[in-house]
């Protein structure tokens, strides 16, 4: 496309790709996208886990009726705190730490358009996640449930601190995720590669710049719910509180525009991974690719369209009902075309049954399966049947388990050679698999039955005789299995990280751009700028086909002058985002604690953000 | 010419500088932010427990006053609009001059806020007397402070003016600033329009 710039590129040179090495300084400094996607992942597996735990605790207590294992007020923390948990911290930052891998890598670019933002992101993140949890210690955890419903949520009924630490939990969370989204919307905008038109795009950036735009427009309206929310706690408002002339419903409405384009918040970069795994596992370009994405986005934009379908029973009325249920039932279509799509990509490929692709495939079957009770829920009548019921549990761990969960696995053994240079082992990849995808089956299956057997979701306890035994029984087995099942995946990853195969560049002779630079990338990605003339440049460039910079020839080290740094200038590490996030979290923690936490808060981020300008930013 | 300055020669995809895009997507995200809180006052209008709407609802609002204010605070978009020409013909006095206009207005808009405010609680109407009271302090509140944090913005941007960090062709701080104080009158419309004159 432009030569030009292209040549001009190719007089950079290549360094030793150690991405990984460094002090704890350089980590807490650094701005490297890689880096990023590193701690974010780590960060959110941690976070997976304590979800984890926290679910088999409740699995436990339920495994037989009249268990006394938690006591009630004890299990309202567990499954408030395990729904904001994997929702706020473990998946979403899993998919943000592929965002942060992959999309500089992915369109052809030295790093994200704000690097130091990007690393005020993952802090504030951090930060946000750790003041969440401090409430199990600091006088009790939120307990109201993941959509902390009003007037759950009111002094009145909630007088712990627990609903204060969730309220500002989520909005220092909201703060991570706008200023992440704003940071790739601008990086996939403004950095592509020459000749990386819109439409030459990797799927996985078009849902990630999809999943970007639904987090900057949906987390503003539980911004506002949650100040009123606050307001209502705090200056005596009464905005959810009918004794007060404010309406219950208000909350709802707030919560779930904001909710069900946040189901596509978790489902979407999913969805993007398995658009990438497909295709290159059977070595055909995928089927559909502008049908694909404009499902993608069309998924994203009714998503803002169906938020009563959470609230069927509230009583809204048939017109609303009735619209609400059409718009629910249409965004089965574009869903349905990705499905089909996937389907078409696999069909007549030469496929090599590798473990991404297993759990690429476990991904389109159980979200098929979460799909269509998602369907079902749809239609107001059924949906009044088994409202609050473990039906709604068993679709929504479907979707998010058998959607989000199996997916970004199946990214987690896709670039994980890309990451860290080696493979992971291939057997125990396929037993992590099979394990949890039994697992998961007999954890969520049994869900459906009890839900329309009558059980109610979030119950602590119930009674004998009620049928229910032998049903939740195999749920916790099934849960077991899935804890196991990431027991073997840890111990993979452990081994393989030191010993695994090593991988090379192109383990899987992938099509995207990630798969022509090292394995772990150099600081800078690429040393030249690549030029784009199709989807799968990669694979233009191993089979000769498109116009790429491969005929630029490049040093491999150094320069004439016997130089071996790196010529090409990148940013340089800061510790101010880390300031700034600590500032910002104190601030939060003066609503909690004492106030004078507000003030050193304020001031900590007033200097951070004046060390921020006054540096040197690149 | 300034770090900040060179970086922004970077070529890009679309041509614009990432700060630009960047603070496009974050007005946007602001859109639905200061949508919701209208249509929380919206829901709310009537919502007077019972008392006097005359002094506890929509009677209390001064439209004298507040149509000056708006007028001053829209105004201050016109001189925002000849600073950033001024500083891209690269004559500096008269840019500072203007962005001082714009931040004396902001600061009379704020002012006659301030003055709404203490008015309406010293008679009696305060957040916690009714909803309309507690949803026209939250909107109007929070737009407040998007305008202090404009003021003080274009405060730092009247600094760095003497520190050479905007030649003639390299203005996008002072583009940035005036985006987003653009952004924040136009959300002044709206609830002047949706609020006090509805």
């Amino acid at each position: 496309m432009r030569p030009a710039r292209c040549r001009l590129m190719a007089t950079t040179t290549v360094a030793s790709p150690r991405t990984f090495q460094g002090t704890a300084w350089t980590w807490i400094t650094t701005v490297d996208h890689k880096r990023i996607a590193a701690l974010y992942l780590v960060t959110s597996l941690l976070f997976f886990g304590l979800g984890g735990v926290e679910a088999l605790i409740m699995r436990l207590q339920l495994a037989r009726p009249e268990n006394a294992l938690v006591e009630s007020g004890r299990f309202a923390e567990l499954f408030t705190m395990h729904g904001t948990t994997m929702v706020f911290l473990a998946l979403m930052p899993l998919s943000a730490a592929f965002f942060n891998l992959l999309v500089p890598l992915m369109i052809g670019a030295r790093d994200v358009a704000f690097p130091r933002l990007n690393a005020l992101s993952y802090w504030v993140y951090l930060f946000g996640g750790v003041f969440l949890n401090i409430s199990f210690l600091a006088g009790g955890a939120p307990d109201a449930g993941w959509f902390g419903y009003a007037p759950l949520t009111s002094t009145g009924f909630a007088g712990s601190r627990g609903i204060d630490f969730w309220i500002f939990g989520l909005q220092i969370l909201g703060v991570s995720s706008i200023l992440a989204s704003i940071n790739f919307i601008t990086t996939i905008i403004n950095l592509r590669a020459p000749g990386m038109s819109l439409r030459r795009m990797p799927l996985f950036v078009w849902m990630t710049l999809v999943t970007g735009f639904l987090i900057i427009f949906a987390f503003p309206v539980i911004t506002v719910g949650l100040i009123l929310l606050a307001f209502d706690r705090y200056l005596g408002t009464s905005f959810f509180l009918p004794a007060g002339g404010g309406d219950p419903v208000l909350w709802q409405h707030l919560f779930w525009v904001f909710g069900h384009p946040e189901v596509y918040i978790l489902i979407l970069p999913a969805m993007g991974i398995v658009s990438e795994v497909l295709p290159t596992f059977a070595r055909k370009p995928l089927f559909g690719y502008a049908v694909v994405t404009y499902s993608g986005a069309s998924i994203a934009l009714l998503g803002f369209g169906v938020w009563t379908h959470h609230m069927f029973t509230v009583g809204l009325g048939p017109i609303a009902d009735t619209a609400f249920a059409a718009s629910t039932m249409l965004i089965a279509v574009p869903t349905g075309v990705k499905i089909f799509n996937w389907i078409a990509t696999l069909w007549g490929g030469s496929i090599s049954f590798r473990t991404p692709l297993w759990f690429a495939v476990g991904m389109v079957a159980m979200f098929i399966m979460g799909g269509l009770t998602g369907v079902s829920l749809g239609s107001p009548p059924v949906d009044t049947q088994v409202q609050d019921t473990y039906y709604v549990v068993g679709h929504l761990h479907y979707v998010l388990f058998g959607g989000s969960v199996l997916g970004l696995f199946a990214g987690i053994y896709y670039w994980f050679p890309k990451f860290t240079g080696r493979l992971l082992h291939e057997g125990w990849g396929k037993a992590h698999f099979v394990l949890m995808l039994v697992g998961m089956n007999l954890t969520f299956l049994p869900m459906h039955n009890l839900g329309i057997d009558g059980m109610p979701r979030r119950i602590y306890t119930y009674p004998t005789g009620m049928g229910w035994d032998l049903w939740n029984m195999v749920a916790t087995v099934g849960a077991f299995l899935i804890a196991f099942s990431l027991l073997i995946f840890t111990i993979n990853a452990v081994q393989s990280i030191r010993r695994g195969r090593v991988a090379g560049n192109d383990p899987w002779d992938g099509g995207t751009l990630e798969w022509t630079t090292t394995s772990p990338p150099p600081v800078y990605n690429f040393a030249e700028i690549p030029t784009v003339a199709s989807v799968y440049p990669a694979w233009d460039l191993k089979r000769g086909a498109g116009h790429t910079c491969a005929t630029v020839t490049v040093p491999a080290y150094g320069d004439d002058n016997g130089r071996t740094e790196p010529l090409v200038h990148m940013p340089n590490p800061s510790y101010w985002p880390i300031v700034f996030a600590a500032g910002l979290v104190l601030a939060f923690c003066g609503l909690v604690f004492h106030q004078i936490f507000i003030l050193v808060g304020a001031v900590t981020m007033g200097v951070a953000l004046f060390g921020w300008i006054e540096e040197p930013a690149a | 010419m300034s770090a900040h300055a060179a970086h922004a020669e970077h070529a890009t995809t679309t041509g614009l500088d990432h700060r630009k895009i960047g603070m496009w997507a974050m007005l946007g995200s602001e859109c639905m932010f200061f949508g919701s809180l209208v249509l929380v006052n919206l829901i709310n209008k009537n919502n007077l427990k019972g008392l006097d709407p005359a002094h506890f609802g929509h009677g209390i609002l001064d439209l004298v006053l507040t149509s000056s204010t708006t007028f001053v605070l829209l105004t201050s978009s016109l001189a925002m609009v000849l600073a950033l020409a001024a500083f891209r013909n690269g004559n500096k006095p008269w840019g500072r001059f203007w962005l001082a206009v714009v931040m004396l207005f902001g600061l009379i808009f704020l002012g006659g806020q301030v003055y709404e405010f203490s008015s309406f609680v010293h008679d009696g109407l305060t957040p916690s007397t009714n909803l309309f009271g507690a949803s026209f302090f939250m909107l109007v509140g929070f737009h407040g402070a998007h305008v202090a944090l404009g003021v003080l913005w274009l405060g730092a941007t009247f600094v760095y003016s003497f520190r050479n960090y905007f030649d003639r062709r390299h203005t996008w701080g002072i583009e940035m600033a005036g985006l987003y104080w653009h952004f924040v009158d136009l959300v002044w419309v709206a609830i002047f329009t949706l609020i006090y004159l509805i």
